[in-house]
């Protein structure tokens, strides 16, 4: 579908005189202008824009949370086709602020549910782990790790387990939910990790660790992000399923053979742990440096001045 | 993708989603222990209907080589209280009773003429660690035909002489590899390990698997507070493996 032309109609529902906006449009397009952005919010001018902005913004409202998915794709497709007049601010007009709508209501939902469930699990996790803190035998035992009670729930290894087997549920529910989400909207692209992303690990490390420039980011998530969600993920899976080994061995015996054993699934399933511990003070961290907008944005979906430009 | 809004209108959208995240306040009810206590009693209740919804009777536990057995030494002794309650073997007998035809005393010749089952299984404690020992006793359904018992009925539940007591679903006590256990590694049951009889079952946790026993019920009723030792403090009452 073209972008001119359904503006054009959804205008006309909400305004009287709907051939104001594309008889101003062409007279002003300006190809020095560096902003490329395909989106039709920019293409408002002095014109119309007074009038036309409200009624507008209802209808991205209306539509923010299917657009998401599929829109960036549709919008880029359309693009070429349509003319593109672009914005020249002037000081009499509204301000408008850049804003993107990043993560959909089931993204930010399954995240707070993960977060809150990963919590219990570790502590919980842990607890039970100080029962036998050991991977060797029972005879002789050897503490392997002391891990100080402060750090763990449950209070007791019984209860540590009502925990773990009661917040198993919405962390394998909120995970499986999350990835079909990831897979049917195809939002996943814009965080799965993937060989093309190689080359691009290196200069972000350096610019975060080794105060190296700032390459420049095209997409949601630069190459390091996408190598630590998808890592994310990948923890969750493990602990996921070395989990199910550990609660019922006998009954998936297949799945403790794929792990090399129930020994073997228990280190897998401490070593997933350690992977979620090693990603969560970094997650933690860049969040705090990104500010208010890029934490608020897992709250209410929109982020306020993204720093990318598509 | 990138959109211009008024400082204003995109205020408002955020706070609108932002509300819709609101249900997930509802796991803040976990943070108040008088709730929660009941809450991830309630979790295990309902992971234990999941376990046993899904238990398949006629799965069978890995079995292992003799080569991959531990030996004796380091087969764990474990108990709650007492390893050693000072049974009287000569004595002994097994009382029967609930669900049955045939009530009364069993002595344990009469178990052990039943067909005898070696197997080499994984013991599994709730603790983390797990050895694979070497089991041989009678199947818990045969001994159960032979004392007549209702096998429609929900539970076994056992006492034991050291004052533990147990209970299990009937369908895990009709598994081809649930035993009435009187031996390991081929002797007879050792005073510690549960001397004269014990339950051994590879598709359960080692705290179902009662040593010393006493008593054998058949019942459609568990008294609450009184389903096993370790489960009336919070431990899994399924306890499958």
């Amino acid at each position: 579908m073209a972008n001119e032309e359904s503006r054009k109609e959804k205008q006309e529902e909400k305004k009287p005189t709907p051939n104001a906006v594309p008889a101003v449009e062409p007279a002003l397009q300006d190809k020095d202008q560096d902003d490329k952005d395909q989106n039709d919010k920019d293409q408002d001018n002095d014109a119309c824009v007074i009038e036309a902005v409200i009624p507008k913004m209802e209808l991205v409202d209306a539509e923010a949370v299917p657009r998401s998915g599929q829109a960036p794709s549709e919008a880029t497709a359309a693009a070429p086709k349509a003319k593109k007049p672009e914005a020249k601010e002037k000081a009499d007009e509204p301000e408008l602020v850049r804003a993107a709508y990043e993560h959909p209501l089931a993204i930010r939902l399954t995240h707070w549910v993960n977060a809150i469930s990963l919590f219990v699990m570790v502590t919980s996790g842990l607890r039970i782990f100080r029962a036998f803190p050991s991977f060797g035998p029972k005879i002789p035992e050897k503490v392997l790790l002391d891990v100080p009670k402060s750090l763990t729930l449950g209070g007791w290894l019984g209860g540590a387990l009502q925990w773990h087997f009661t917040f198993m549920w919405f962390f394998a529910a909120s995970g499986i939910f999350y990835v079909l989400y990831q897979i049917a909207s195809g939002h996943f692209r814009t965080l799965l990790f993937t060989p093309r992303d190689i080359p691009g690990v290196w200069p972000m490390a350096r610019h975060y660790f080794l105060f190296g420039p700032k390459p420049q980011q095209t997409g949601q998530y630069n190459p390091l992000q996408k190598l630590a969600y998808t890592s994310a993920i990948a923890f969750g899976a493990l602990s996921l399923l070395t989990g199910i080994v550990l609660y019922k061995p006998a009954q998936f015996s297949w799945l403790a053979f794929l792990f090399g054993g129930f020994h073997l699934t228990r280190i897998w399933h401490f070593a997933a742990m350690c992977g979620f511990l090693a990603f969560i003070p970094g997650h933690l961290i860049m969040v705090a440096l990104h500010g208010w907008s890029n934490f608020y944005s897992m709250l209410s979906g929109w982020k306020r001045e993204p720093e990318y430009q598509e | 993708m990138i959109t211009r809004l008024e400082d204003k209108e995109l205020k408002r959208m955020s706070r609108r989603q932002l509300l819709k995240l609101v249900p997930v306040a509802a796991l803040g009810v976990f943070a108040f222990p008088k709730v929660s206590d009941r809450l991830v009693a309630a979790g295990v209740r309902f992971s234990d209907w999941a376990a046993g919804e899904t238990f398949r009777r006629q799965h069978l536990a890995q079995t292992y080589a003799d080569s991959q057995v531990v030996p004796f030494e380091k087969f764990p002794y474990n108990g709650y209280d007492v390893l050693d309650p000072e049974v009287d073997l000569e004595k002994w007998t097994l009382t029967v009773e609930g669900d049955v035809q045939h009530p009364g005393e069993y002595m344990l010749a009469q178990i052990q003429a039943l067909p005898k089952i070696s197997q080499n299984t994984r013991h599994v404690c709730v603790e983390g660690w797990d050895v694979v020992g070497s089991f041989g006793g009678s199947r818990i359904s045969d001994f159960l035909k032979l004392v007549g018992a209702n096998t429609s009925a929900r539970f076994l539940e056992v006492e034991c002489v050291d004052d533990y007591y147990e209970s299990i679903d009937m369908e895990s006590a009709l598994h081809p590899q649930s035993l009435m256990c009187y031996e390991m590694y081929g002797q007879p049951l050792d005073r510690k390990h549960g001397a004269p009889l014990r339950l051994q079952m590879p598709t359960k946790l080692g705290y179902k698997q009662a040593k010393y026993l006493d008593t054998v019920r058949i019942t459609n009723v568990l008294k609450p507070g009184k389903t096993g030792y370790w489960e009336d403090q919070g431990y899994s009452w399924f306890g499958g493996l």
